[in-house]
């Protein structure tokens, strides 16, 4: 009984999910290794060996590995596989990309985005965009699990240092072919793990107007999110979207305005803790999760929130 | 090129879902039912592909209880040429799923296939990556964009960072994100037109493919409710609340 995680990095360092996705897979079985596949990634399988929970990193290094195809992480995976009990990764794009792929292959039927660890067989996750919670327990006899990462806290990141092995590559495919990332770049926390999320959705009319959101959001060191609809209408990029099918957050702090709270938006942000919500709308659905409702135009209330923000002495960061 | 689309029946996406008090899932006698949406998106791209001339031929494909068939019929009202229902008479796993894909494209030879992203029952976000597994084909996953090559696809895909564009060879597996394109209505016309459409019926069973469930659901519950919250009258109680209450900036 050992787990296998599958890490995922820039090649440089490690992302932060791998570590929350480290916490969950430790509590499945303590036998934890990692998988590095990469391009030159030797600063990334370091990071990993460091980690207190990782017994052992496996570490692949080829060209072939440098961007994310899912054909040729598989077949690297599989040439592991038989070792382990478990493979898991983060329930992110990279792990839902990536897993189904290696399931199905194992003959494995895969369970996704878990939200809790009840026994090395036994998960909870949501469904119907968290509109209820399902306990699952897999009777395949190796398992193909994906975790949301915002329900583990992060893993710590020194104090051990597990052994480091080479192994070697795999087959490339000859029939996907990488060729370009758009990365969106900011100075901003990143949306997933922000301890500060603020978002604006419909209501915000343009993506100019956005600029109010994103003066709040440098004030409070805060991410920037979106609803669907703000994403579609062309007012942010689609790296901004939280919801069902966008990204889940769980922050400290979730601040929503002018969004006005379809179910599949809600999905992706009512576990943050405390829950803001800036309508006009009294009615709006957003407001029967929200801590704190202020039904007011958000174009008054904007440039108000953030001229009460420069009052406060101190702001905690 | 002939391009298989395939499509799943789901409760639809307006209906607040109401768990069963025996905690065996969720209420769905009576609840109105939809097509997956991501699963339009899917059509409607394989439809423009079939309108700028590169396509053939669509199939649309749902596997599904008796009523499933609605989805194939919708598919061929705004442009599918033909479809196939599979019946199965229980919920089957996304596994089961791909393996009754894989019997249909070894029968049909798609170029392509084409599905949603992920169903929004339940959210597995499994069964076209599984499929291309399966068939040893390329996958591109949760496309926003694809142009059509020479025997090749290149699709620009939404991930966490932002987009990726990658190429890949035909044949290939398709999952479409929302944003892909704007699904379109059917027009009375063409829902008309659909009703004569051919529909190939086949049983699950007569595949021989085994799609027992390896995932036992133990229980089904509602999640915790979230404590009702308050409204505050400006923004100042606002942030005093934020500030000393919740103690969060």
């Amino acid at each position: 009984m050992s787990v296998l995680l599958i890490a995922e990095h820039n090649n440089k360092e490690v992302r932060p999910f791998t570590y929350n996705a480290i916490t969950a897979a430790s509590q499945i079985n303590e036998d934890l290794h990692v998988l590095v596949l990469g391009h030159k990634a030797d600063d990334v399988a370091k990071s990993l060996s460091e980690v207190p929970n990782v017994k052992k990193v496996i570490h692949v290094d080829n060209e072939i590995y440098e961007n994310y195809i899912a054909e040729n992480y598989t077949a690297a995976i599989i040439k592991h596989a038989e070792s382990y009990s478990h493979i898991v990764s983060s329930a992110n794009t990279f792990g839902k990309n990536l897993m189904p792929r290696i399931a199905a292959l194992l003959d494995t039927s895969q369970v996704s985005d878990i939200i809790k660890v009840i026994s090395e067989d036994t998960f909870l996750r949501p469904i119907y965009a968290g509109n209820a919670f399902a306990t699952v327990k897999s009777n395949d006899k190796k398992k193909c699990v994906t975790i949301r990462p915002t329900s583990f806290d992060p893993a710590d990141k020194s104090g051990g240092s597990a052994e480091i092995t080479k192994s070697d590559p795999a087959e490339a495919s000859s029939s996907t072919k990488f060729l370009k990332k758009e990365e969106v770049k900011s100075d901003r926390p990143e949306l997933g793990t922000a301890r500060i999320v603020i978002s604006g959705g419909r209501g915000m009319q343009n993506g100019e107007n956005f600029k109010l959101i994103s003066d709040i959001a440098d004030k409070l060191n805060a991410a920037i999110g979106a609803s669907r609809a703000a994403v579609d209408a062309g007012y942010i990029t689609n790296d901004h979207q939280v919801g069902q099918t966008g990204k889940v957050v769980v922050p400290d702090l979730y601040i929503a305005v002018g969004i006005s709270g379809a179910i599949q938006h809600l999905a992706g942000m009512k576990e943050s803790k405390v829950i803001v919500a800036i309508n006009k709308d009294g009615e709006a659905p957003i407001f029967s999760v929200a801590d704190y409702g202020l039904e007011a135009d958000l174009f008054e209330a904007l440039p108000q929130f953030l001229s009460e923000l420069n009052k406060l002495n101190t702001i905690q960061k | 090129m002939k391009i298989l689309v395939a499509v799943k029946r789901v409760i639809d996406y307006n209906v607040q879902i109401r768990v069963k008090e025996d905690g065996s899932g969720v209420v769905t006698d009576n609840v109105k039912m939809s097509t997956n949406p991501p699963d339009d998106n899917a059509i409607e791209e394989a439809v423009k592909i079939k309108e700028a001339g590169k396509a053939k031929e669509i199939v649309a494909i749902t596997i599904g209880e008796e009523k499933a068939q609605e989805t194939v019929r919708k598919a061929l009202a705004v442009g599918a040429d033909r479809g196939i229902h599979v019946k199965v008479d229980n919920v089957i796993e996304p596994l089961a799923v791909s393996k009754i894909l894989k019997k249909i494209v070894e029968k049909e030879n798609p170029d392509l296939v084409f599905m949603g992203k992920q169903a929004i029952d339940d959210d597995c976000n499994q069964t076209g990556q599984m499929l291309a597994a399966l068939l040893n084909w390329p996958q591109a996953t949760f496309a926003s964009k694809i142009e059509v090559k020479d025997n090749a696809l290149e699709v620009t895909r939404e991930i966490d960072e932002g987009l990726e564009t990658i190429e890949v060879n035909v044949p290939a597996i398709v999952t479409c994100d929302l944003r892909l394109n704007e699904p379109r209505y059917a027009s009375l016309p063409n829902i008309m037109k659909a009703k004569k459409k051919p529909i190939e019926q086949l049983n699950a069973s007569d595949l021989g493919v085994d799609i027992n469930p390896r995932i036992e659901q133990i229980k089904v519950e509602e999640p915790p409710k979230r404590k009702a919250g308050i409204k505050v009258a400006s923004v100042e109680e606002l942030v005093q609340k934020l500030k000393n209450e919740a103690k969060v900036i």
